[in-house]
């Protein structure tokens, strides 16, 4: 994987969220990106909110769709002019379907520089079990 | 690995006619409240928000997933230098994958500021994936009071 590592970042801008929801909130909405994988176990979503506190983030579940919402809070001072903007701060929603049967009660979500760790573990009855053919 | 230097940002000395004029309309959209907005070049990382108030320069860039330790920053004079490497720790092997759409990668990028910093008392920091840069302008840059003495 070291070709993967040694890539150069390229810069992209922030994806505007195409909400189905009509927005009442002042400010711009962005798509996070978002890396989705599943296990026997369980499934986990990461996600790159920069700028988010815990504290304004809302993960919510239900009817199987998965809403994440984060207000990013602008670090600037209120004394602060600017020079040059080459990225625009706002807030974050992303809806995902999900189609696993998750255990609601075990969800697990962390929140780290920036990054949002979300464990999703699926119920019993949706985990692959091995049957034992007596002979 | 990129190395870029942003040289349209506004520079004394500099008498490039266009320099001048793309600074004229900055100064324009800024007079109609709307703020400087500089669409981003292709190929640079990361993306940078450049403030200023009386005694510093900010310099911000949105760096999601990365520590303090991933990121080396260095300052000359009135030049920035940020590089690093967004590293992706790897999953479960057994992992199937869905979406994938963060990115991994190393990163250079060099600003210049429109003036001169007193580059001893740089400091940086990084909370919620978000690096704050702040950089004092160099007192020798500052504009001074004259006081005029009554003969």
């Amino acid at each position: 994987m070291a070709d993967v590592a040694s890539k150069a970042l390229q810069a992209k801008e922030k994806a505007e969220a195409t909400t189905p929801a009509e927005q009442t909130r002042p400010g711009l909405v962005f798509t996070p990106a978002v890396d989705i994988f599943e296990t026997d176990k369980e499934l986990t979503l990461l996600a790159d909110m920069p700028g988010v506190k815990a504290e304004y983030l809302n993960i919510d579940l239900r009817d199987n769709v998965l809403t994440l919402d984060g207000e990013a809070q602008s670090p600037e001072g209120p004394g602060e002019t600017d020079v040059v903007r080459e990225y625009r701060i706002g807030n974050y929603y992303r809806q995902f379907n999900l189609s696993q049967v998750i255990d609601q009660t075990k969800i697990d979500a962390e929140l780290k520089d920036g990054v949002l760790r979300l464990r999703l573990p699926k119920v019993e009855a949706a985990k692959p079990r091995k049957i034992a053919v007596k002979g | 690995m990129l190395l870029r230097r942003v040289s349209d940002w506004p520079r004394w000395g500099w008498t490039n006619p266009l320099e001048e004029l793309e600074r004229m309309k900055r100064e324009l959209s800024q007079g109609f409240g709307r703020g400087l907005w500089r669409e981003p070049t292709a190929g640079v990382f990361p993306l940078m928000n450049v403030t200023e108030d009386k005694d510093n320069y900010y310099v911000r860039a949105e760096l999601p997933g990365l520590n303090a330790d991933d990121l080396d920053l260095s300052v000359t004079g009135d030049t920035l230098s940020i590089s690093g490497e967004r590293k992706l720790p790897a999953e479960d092997e057994n992992a199937q994958y869905h979406r994938r759409e963060r990115e991994a990668g190393r990163f250079s990028r060099v600003v210049t500021l429109p003036a001169q910093v007193a580059t001893d008392k740089v400091q940086a920091q990084f909370t919620d994936g978000v690096l704050t840069v702040t950089l004092p302008i160099a007192e020798s840059v500052k504009p001074k009071q004259i006081t005029v003495k009554v003969a």
